[in-house]
């Protein structure tokens, strides 16, 4: 046995060294193990300083002691290689194993050992953990907001139908599987815009919006027998004048109260809230700000001068502003840009609002798609005798939203954590709701609570979102 | 006939404010900037009561928008940096930690974030007569943290001989340059620098005359159940709530461009520098760091961005920056919402356009050194 160089560790002297260098980090980590689950101090005897840098001292020179290049211990190197390369490395993952040993106690216990479950009343509340009463007595709120306890039901049923008719595009058969695109862009944002404005809110606003839907039908069904040379021209006039035709010139509505669904009374959008509501802003939003985002990415870059100027300012204008300004002009701002008798209801308002917002950024994330794209992909398509929406209906846009997907995925998620805003118009989704439920005489002090059970709703919403959009990426990864 | 409808539009809209504002009795007009506020600002950083104007009403709420944006910035830009390199290091402990703080923090909504530090965090602080000081001089309570000030004397001495330092040690760097490219010598310009920045402010110590003593926050009792301290500089819980959320979430994002950063460097830039003897430091220097800063800078630039504009939910936990002063008190007390709204957008609008104006321009001049 050759002597041995405490300084300096090598492979002639393996197993000891190994056995030494374990033995310390183990000492090391037991004493902060014991420390943090069962508030031992085995080093109590020795001075404050010294006993709580002991570990640290302990573990370093362990994990000095098991650096050995080449031990030709399978484990040994690899954990050499990835938490003990050197001093400096061997530090921060012994702080970074002392952080998470110390706060995983802490943790469970005002999560689950010390928090309160039962009952219904603060009273149950004593303990120094986490009182979950709080948030069981005010899940109804924390969904639903304001609405009716025994009109729920609506909400309920309209998402799991909406959830369904969503889930239809993974039953598809091949046959009905190139529906499937205007299924989701067309049809379905339809049927959910249905199920929202009238089964969830009931009552009048059926009659506001029945209007426009049927000038909308008719339209197009009278648009078939248009000539394609007038089809623009009809589109851009026609349902409009047959909006203001039906709404003002034909007495409509004793017809319509016919058609009146019975026994579902009017809830207000004032009274949606919670959960539910960050649901319906997000989803509605998305779906508006994508094609309008895209119209103005083309416009972008369109060859009009007006039309790329415009395009240009509407981005720029509303990329430069914030959510928040955006969302005060729409509640005390644009009403009075409208005639004094006509009225949009707040909630409608705050979606324009936020998807014209986003849509600027959508823009531009396709634009950078766009922009990707070789020259040579639009040059190929317009010698095949293409036309402008042709080739970017077929030829461009798919190549370069499949580009963009990570971006637009980013976009989506930004809009969806920028719903709980919507407290500037008086709307209270969920984190609105905390914020009031907060204040309410019989439960002050549980704050904590509320916003820690929002953010981990959030974190699984918006954490779900990241992963689906890194999967739809590596899906449709194309090598070029 | 894009232009007629465009025309048409804005035409309807005008007609429809003109006569809503006649029917509500409202004037159109910027003359109430110079009226006198009669409104109060908790926190600002220029004197300011209600007796002054509107307009200085809206420099407090920029000035307390730009103080936070830059706190924000400074705290988001160096948590960022740090925790974009551990996201690179090998240390898979080290690696997964800096993951798992990206991954968890922009997965949350700010305004949750912000909620969470000001109403739930922050309040669980102690009262100011049962704070224990930090290091003896700062205290951080439940009504905000209280620093010392700083009290110079001939401030002006020092303030003049920190910029001399930073003009010679530009000077410096030009000759060493010239020196690198005429004969090839190094000079060690970070010891240079770093000697200059400190001996020469030292110097204005001992032979400038200038002198600084602190005052430190003292507490005095208001009442029998209600303390305060005085002195020092305060500042209020909003503040550090807002700033706090805003640098933790930003620097998430910032995180990442610094990654996208050193990770778009390719492997054989950083192979051909090692091949040619450089050494690791060297390589990081002179080879990765000026690529990497080229992908970084411009998504770094929009974070901040960002940041400030996010600064503007200040609003929902009563911070008086220029939303909540300006948009909020100034727009109820005058009704003059087209006005106020268009202002504050007006305002970040330039905010944003001027940087990104700056931004364009730096990438030119960067993409000229490029093949």
């Amino acid at each position: 046995m050759s002597k041995i160089n405490f300084l300096k560790p090598d492979k002639t002297n393996l197993y000891t060294f190994l056995y030494l260098g374990l033995f310390l980090f183990f000492i090391s980590v037991l004493d902060v193990l014991l420390n943090s689950f069962f508030s031992l101090n085995i080093t109590g005897f020795l001075p404050g300083f010294l006993s709580f840098l002991l570990p640290l001292i302990l573990g370093f020179i362990g994990l000095y002691f098991i650096r050995i290049e080449l031990s030709g211990i399978k484990q040994l190197d690899l954990l050499n290689k990835h938490i003990n390369t050197n001093n400096f490395n061997a530090i921060l993952s012994l702080l970074i194993i002392f952080i998470i040993l110390k706060s995983i106690p802490p943790i469970l216990s005002w999560f689950f050992i010390d928090a309160s479950f039962a009952g219904d009343s603060k009273d149950v509340c004593t303990g120094t953990g986490a009182c979950w009463t709080y948030i069981k007595v005010w899940m109804r709120r924390f969904m639903y907001g304001m609405y009716p306890n025994g009109e729920q039901w609506r909400i309920n049923l309209s998402f799991i139908a909406l959830a369904l008719l969503g889930s239809v595009g993974f039953f598809a058969t091949d046959k009905f599987k190139k529906y499937l695109t205007l299924y989701y862009v067309v049809i379905y944002p339809f049927i959910a815009f249905l199920f929202i404005f009238f089964f969830i809110s009931g009552g009048p606003v059926f009659f506001d919006f029945s209007y426009g839907i049927i000038a909308a039908i008719l339209s197009i069904i009278i648009g078939f027998f248009i000539p394609n040379k007038f089809k623009f021209y009809y589109f851009l006039i026609v349902p409009f004048a047959l909006y203001i035709l039906l709404k003002y010139f034909i007495f409509f509505e004793e017809y319509i109260e016919l058609g009146k669904l019975d026994g579902l009374n009017w809830v207000e959008t004032g009274a949606w809230g919670g959960l539910s509501l960050t649901f319906i802003i997000s989803f509605f939003c998305l779906i508006f700000c994508f094609p309008i985002g895209m119209a103005f990415a083309l416009g972008r870059r369109s060859g009009f001068p007006l039309i790329r100027y415009i395009s240009i300012g509407f981005i720029e204008f509303w990329r430069g502003v914030p959510l928040i300004t955006v969302l005060f002009m729409s509640a005390v701002m644009f009403p009075m840009f409208l005639p004094a008798d006509f009225f949009i209801d707040k909630l409608v308002r705050c979606i324009i609002a936020i998807s014209l917002f986003e849509a600027a950024y959508v823009a531009e994330v396709i634009r950078g798609g766009l922009q990707a794209l070789p020259r040579g992909q639009y040059e190929a398509a317009k010698s095949l005798g293409m036309g402008y929406w042709r080739m970017h209906i077929f030829v461009i846009l798919p190549q370069a939203l499949k580009l963009v997907i990570p971006g637009i995925a980013n976009t989506f998620l930004a809009l969806v954590k920028d719903t709980p805003l919507i407290f500037v118009v008086g709307l209270l989704e969920i984190v609105g709701m905390l914020n009031l439920a907060k204040t309410n005489p019989e439960w002050l002090g549980f704050a904590m609570e509320g916003y820690v059970f929002a953010a981990i709703i959030f974190w699984i919403i918006c954490y779900a979102m990241s992963k689906y959009s890194y999967n739809l990426e590596q899906k449709y990864k194309t090598d070029r | 006939m894009t232009v007629i409808a465009v025309v048409l539009v804005f035409g309807f809209f005008t007609y429809n404010a003109q006569v809503n504002m006649e029917s509500r009795g409202i004037d159109f007009g910027y003359g109430f900037l110079s009226q006198e506020s009669s409104f109060d600002v908790q926190f600002s950083l220029i004197e300011y009561d209600g007796s002054h104007s509107y307009f200085r009403a809206y420099l407090v709420g920029l000035l307390n928008t730009i103080l936070v944006s830059v706190i924000g910035i400074f705290f988001a830009t160096i948590l960022g940096v740090i925790v974009g390199i551990a996201r690179l290091s090998p240390n898979y402990l080290i690696n997964k930690f800096a993951a798992f703080y990206v991954e968890f923090f922009r997965n949350i909504p700010l305004l949750l974030q912000i909620f969470f530090w000001y109403f739930a965090a922050l309040r669980a602080l102690p009262l100011p007569q049962d704070a224990e000081a930090m290091f003896g001089i700062a205290f951080l309570t439940i009504k905000g943290l209280y620093v010392p000030a700083f009290i110079w004397q001939n401030f002006n001495i020092f303030f003049y001989s920190i910029i001399a330092a930073i003009i010679a040690i530009i000077v410096i760097r030009i000759q060493a340059k010239k020196l690198q490219e005429t004969q090839g010598k190094q000079t060690p310009v970070l010891l240079i620098s770093i000697g200059l920045i400190l001996i020469l402010p030292v110097l204005s110590f001992l032979f400038g005359g200038v002198k600084l003593s602190f005052e430190v926050p003292v507490l005095k009792q208001l009442a029998t159940t209600s303390f305060i301290y005085e002195g020092g500089v305060s500042l209020p819980p909003e503040l550090i709530a807002l700033a706090l959320s805003l640098s933790l979430y930003t620097a998430t994002f910032i995180a990442e461009c610094v990654r996208a950063g050193i990770q778009g460097v390719g492997k054989g830039q950083k192979e051909a520098a090692a091949s040619i003897g450089l050494t690791p430091n060297q390589v990081l220097k002179l080879v990765v760091m000026p690529q990497a800063l080229r992908i970084i800078i411009p998504p770094t630039t929009n974070q901040y961005l960002n940041l400030t504009k996010n600064s503007s939910l200040a609003a929902a936990i009563a911070y008086p920056d220029l939303v909540l002063v300006f948009a909020g008190t100034a727009l109820m007390q005058t009704g003059k919402a087209i006005e106020i709204v268009s202002i504050t957008m007006f305002t970040y609008l330039t905010l944003s356009i001027s940087i990104s104006i700056l931004m364009n321009w730096y990438n030119k001049k960067i993409a000229i050194t490029e093949k």
